[in-house]
C-alpha cells in the first residue's frame, strides 16, 4: 500500500475517485486533466489503477460492458492504527 | 470548402438504433434505404437542419466487435452530441429508461455525460457553457 501511495499520479487518481464512485477509465482520464491538470496516457492510468487495485485502494466492477472504478479507503485505516493521532495537550 | 456531411456509428441492431436515436434522443429520421442482406442505409439528422447526417451502420464486419468492446470497457464514447440543458436531458432520458455510464459532470467550459445507446456504443452528451 505504501508503494501504491508513493507515486504522485496514483495519489491524484485517488483524489479523482473521491468525486464519486463507479468511474470509467475515460472519466478518470478526463477528470485528471480537467480537475488536476494532469495529462497521462490511457495505458499509464490503466497501470496505475492496477497497482491501486492490487493494494486494495481501488475496487472495480463491470456495469454492463464498462469497467467502473471506486475508491476503497479501508486499507488507509492501517496507517491511523499504526500512528494514532495524538490529542492536543 | 470541405465540411462534415456524414459521420457514422456502428450499431448492433438498426431497428433498435433508429428507435433510440429518434424516439429517445430526439433526432430526425432521414434516409432509410434497403441495401440487401437485411442491411439498410439508415441515417438520422438534427431536427430542422438538413446539413449533417449520422449513419447508423451495421456492425457486421469482424473488426467492429473487438474494437468497440475495448472502447466500451474503458468508457470511451463513439460520438458526441450537443445539448442545450444537460440536467434537463438527463432527467428526461432517465425517465425514458436510458442508462447513463456517467451522470452530468462539470468540467469548466463544458458539462458532459455519457449514455449507453443500447446498440453497442457509448455516446457523450455535451453542454457548452457561455
Amino acid at each position: 500500500m505504501y508503494d501504491a501511495l508513493a507515486a504522485p499520479a496514483r495519489r491524484a487518481i485517488l483524489d479523482v475517485l473521491t468525486a464519486r464512485d463507479h468511474q470509467s477509465l475515460f472519466e478518470i482520464t478526463t477528470r485528471l486533466l480537467g480537475d488536476h491538470d494532469i495529462s497521462l496516457t490511457r495505458q499509464a492510468i490503466s497501470q496505475h489503477l492496477a497497482v491501486l487495485e492490487e493494494a486494495g485502494l481501488v475496487s472495480s466492477r463491470r456495469e454492463g460492458r464498462t469497467r467502473l472504478h471506486s475508491l476503497d479507503t479501508r486499507p488507509l485505516r492501517a496507517i491511523a492504527r499504526r500512528w494514532p493521532d495524538k490529542e492536543p495537550e | 470548402m470541405i465540411r462534415i456531411h456524414l459521420a457514422s456509428v456502428f450499431v448492433t441492431d438498426q431497428t433498435k438504433a433508429l428507435d433510440f436515436y429518434t424516439r429517445v434522443l430526439g433526432l430526425e429520421p432521414r434516409q432509410d434505404i434497403d441495401m440487401g442482406d437485411g442491411n439498410r442505409w439508415l441515417t438520422v439528422g438534427n431536427p430542422g437542419d438538413p446539413s449533417m447526417e449520422l449513419l447508423l451502420e451495421p456492425a457486421g464486419h469482424p473488426a467492429v466487435a473487438p474494437f468497440r468492446e475495448a472502447l466500451v470497457e474503458d468508457g470511451i464514447p463513439a460520438a458526441q452530441l450537443a445539448v442545450d440543458d444537460l440536467e434537463a436531458e438527463h432527467e428526461r432520458l432517465v425517465g425514458l429508461g436510458a442508462t447513463f455510464v456517467q451522470p452530468p459532470t462539470d468540467f469548466g467550459p463544458v458539462v458532459v455525460a455519457v449514455i449507453d445507446d443500447t446498440v453497442g456504443n457509448l455516446i457523450q452528451l455535451a453542454q457548452m457553457k457561455g
